[in-house]
């Protein structure tokens, strides 16, 4: 009877202190923008290798997704593409009281695809509204070839096309624009639709034409490279946050702190993206 | 019988044998029962929550709302900036205001100069902005109320997420009826050609190819369907027909019948399996040729289960979410060409439901389509249910 007793403390003993030794391992969530996914899981692979007791998790879904889960309090940091929305503070400061922290932690310039076949290369951000508004519906309004203007774009859950929204287009999307789930989706269609127009993270562009970018009639037209992202003359881009309910502490502060270490912003380029500096 | 089967000794009596038998099968049909009404009781609650959350459109709640949009403007989150300068010298504020697109002309665009309008082959009046519209515009977003969400229901305008979100519903609901049309001509008569096929004039050995590789296409995730259809079939049909929209109504058509093939298929050969032998063997005896007999019999004959079967293809159909989202280009245009992008009911909910916000407007609309396809389905199966086994059978038998 004793024995049998002793068995089962030793046992329940040997159980809480494995159940213990999982909760002390620090845990760090991360959830958001579908942009963001390979970037943050490049950073967690190489964080975790350099700190074996670390775990971080990355989760995607869109940044919307990644802000409401930090409203819900289910992640501990939430991916943004977009800046987080007047009303996503206001639910944070009801519940939390707290605005959030917002940490910038790398640079995106969002690129205009065109077809490679079509023989316009620049167009002005007012152009590219207005063809995305539905203004401007033929190219040879914007010297090219007497044909329709196709246009694609994301669906309205993205942080994208908020971004692309909220400064270039700065009205509704056309009603006629295509939207379809993912940038490689519509980096795809251009490529196969002569007379097609999409937008997308620069990263993407691939067997398709980036459209150099003029900020009016005058300036000259500039192409989303690395060097006119960075010193941000080329004129659509855009942060990528991360964004905590307050300011960040222990292993989610060694976390961040690494991210925004020279170390860790080296990391961006291998994505595709661009560094803060 | 009883006598047989329970030879009566002193030990058993008929009370207690009664008793142990109705323990087991007491048992046995709770059991059962319980599940079938748990189930029943799932559905019902399914369709309870998909109702309840459309139902702030029927009552004026965008008050309260609309309030806290208004007061959250001046908030913004405080940075963390204390690593952040160390790793760059000059200010980090400024240069994150600075990172924004120029603007163009004055910062005030008004919404007249950039109205969305149609181009291409679609009519164009029927996608201008209403009037409405544009008194909606001059009016600041809080005067967004229950009864304007309801008018913009019935313009063509899909624009959820706008300063003045409209709600066109009618655009939806006429691209998920050509997408389900388009779906239905091509998948009905190859899947009931193809049941009849099988079932009449295929040997053995032939239909036991035939119907499991059927059978498999509908093991396909419809990711897969859609996913083909997006790199390849769009392709293929653009360079065959020629049309502008790379991704349309046609396109979202022949990836849903290849979803819609394999459910007609199984179900009509099941149904032309079931007719009796003796019809076929009547009509051939009679000097009918196999040809005869099994287009002007057997097919007939089967008429309820065929008809059940395109019955629930459609209802496969206008479900059909991963497809629509990916190869129908979800624009939502209102025209009569088969070659222009359409945007159907389920697409809508399955690209939108992921960021919108509990409780708001555009939340319960997207629910108030889900109870729409809830109650389509419902309605579908009725007619399935009553009209098929009702009138057309006893039709048919000759009663």
């Amino acid at each position: 009877m004793n024995t049998t007793k002793f068995k089962i403390a030793v046992l329940l003993i040997a159980v809480m202190t494995i159940g213990f030794s999982f909760t002390t391992i620090n845990k760090v969530t991360v959830k958001g923008s579908d942009t963001m996914v390979i970037l943050s899981q490049k950073w967690a692979e190489v964080y975790m290798k350099k700190n074996p007791g670390a775990s971080i998790q990355v989760t995607g879904g869109g940044s919307g997704v990644g802000l409401a889960a930090l409203i819900n309090g289910s992640t501990d940091i939430a991916n943004s593409s977009r800046p987080i929305k007047a009303s996503e503070i206001e639910k944070l400061k009801a519940r939390y009281n707290s605005m959030g922290v917002e940490i910038p932690c790398a640079k995106d310039g969002l690129s205009v695809y065109l077809n490679k076949a079509n023989p316009v290369t620049s167009l002005t951000l007012k152009q590219i509204g207005q063809i995305f508004a539905g203004k401007i519906t033929n190219w040879n309004e914007v010297g090219g070839p007497d044909a329709p203007i196709k246009l694609y774009g994301r669906e309205s859950s993205s942080g994208t096309f908020g971004f692309f929204k909220d400064n270039v287009v700065r009205t509704d999307f056309s009603p006629s624009c295509q939207t379809l789930p993912g940038t490689a989706a519509i980096v795809n269609a251009v490529k196969k639709d002569k007379f097609s127009i999409g937008y997308g993270g620069a990263a993407y562009a691939e067997g398709v034409k980036d459209c150099a970018v003029k900020k009016d009639d005058k300036s000259p037209g500039i192409l989303p490279t690395a060097a006119t992202i960075k010193n941000h003359t080329y004129p659509i881009s855009r942060y990528l946050y991360m964004y905590l309910k307050s300011k960040p502490t222990g292993e989610a502060k060694a976390f961040i702190d690494w991210i925004l270490s020279s170390e860790g912003q080296t990391l961006i380029a291998e994505v595709g993206y661009y560094p803060l500096k | 019988m009883d006598s047989k089967l329970f030879p009566k000794t002193k030990t058993f009596t008929e009370e207690s044998l009664k008793k142990q038998f109705r323990i087991s099968e007491f048992l046995a049909e709770k059991i059962i029962s319980s599940v079938a009404f748990l189930s029943i009781a799932v559905i019902f609650l399914i369709f309870i929550f998909v109702f309840k959350e459309s139902l702030p459109l029927f009552s004026s709640g965008a008050d309260s709302k609309a309030l806290t949009e208004a007061e959250a403007k001046t908030n913004k989150p405080e940075s963390y900036g204390a690593t952040a300068e160390e790793l760059k010298p000059e200010t980090y504020g400024a240069e994150t205001e600075e990172l924004k697109p120029e603007t163009y002309g004055s910062e005030s665009v008004s919404n007249d100069d950039l109205k969305p309008e149609s181009y291409g082959d679609a009519p164009k009046e029927d996608l201008t902005v209403p009037s409405t519209d544009e008194t909606m515009d001059a009016v600041s977003q809080n005067q967004e109320g229950e009864d304007k969400t309801w008018s913009t229901f019935f313009t063509t305008e899909w624009v959820p997420v706008s300063d003045n979100p409209r709600f066109g519903l009618l655009g939806l609901l006429i691209g998920t009826l050509k997408v389900t049309i388009i779906a239905m001509l091509i998948a009905g008569p190859l899947a009931v050609l193809a049941a009849l096929y099988t079932s009449c004039f295929a040997s053995k050995r032939v239909k036991e190819i035939i119907k499991p590789v059927i059978e498999m296409l509908a093991a396909f995730p419809s990711v897969v369907i859609g996913f083909f259809a997006l790199m390849v079939l769009a392709s293929f049909f653009q360079d065959v027909f020629g049309y502008d929209s790379r991704l349309n109504a046609f396109i979202g058509g022949v990836a849903m019948a290849l979803a819609a093939i394999p459910i007609i298929y199984t179900i009509s050969e099941d149904a032309l399996a079931a007719v009796p032998k003796t019809y076929t063997e009547a009509s051939l005896a009679l000097g009918a040729s196999k040809w005869q007999t099994a287009f002007f019999v057997i097919l007939p004959a089967a008429t309820p289960g065929i008809f059940a079967a395109l019955l629930l293809g459609i209802g496969r159909v206008f479900g059909e979410t991963m497809i629509a989202l990916m190869a129908t280009g979800n624009a939502a245009l209102v025209s009569a060409n088969p070659f222009e992008s359409v945007r159907t009911f389920a697409a809508t909910i399955g690209s939108e439901m992921a960021e919108t916000v509990f409780g708001e407007t555009h939340y319960s609309v997207l629910f108030f389509i889900g109870s729409l396809l809830f109650i389509f389905s419902f309605a579908l199966n009725a007619v399935a249910e009553f009209y098929v086994k009702g009138k057309l059978l006893k039709k048919f038998q000759g009663k």
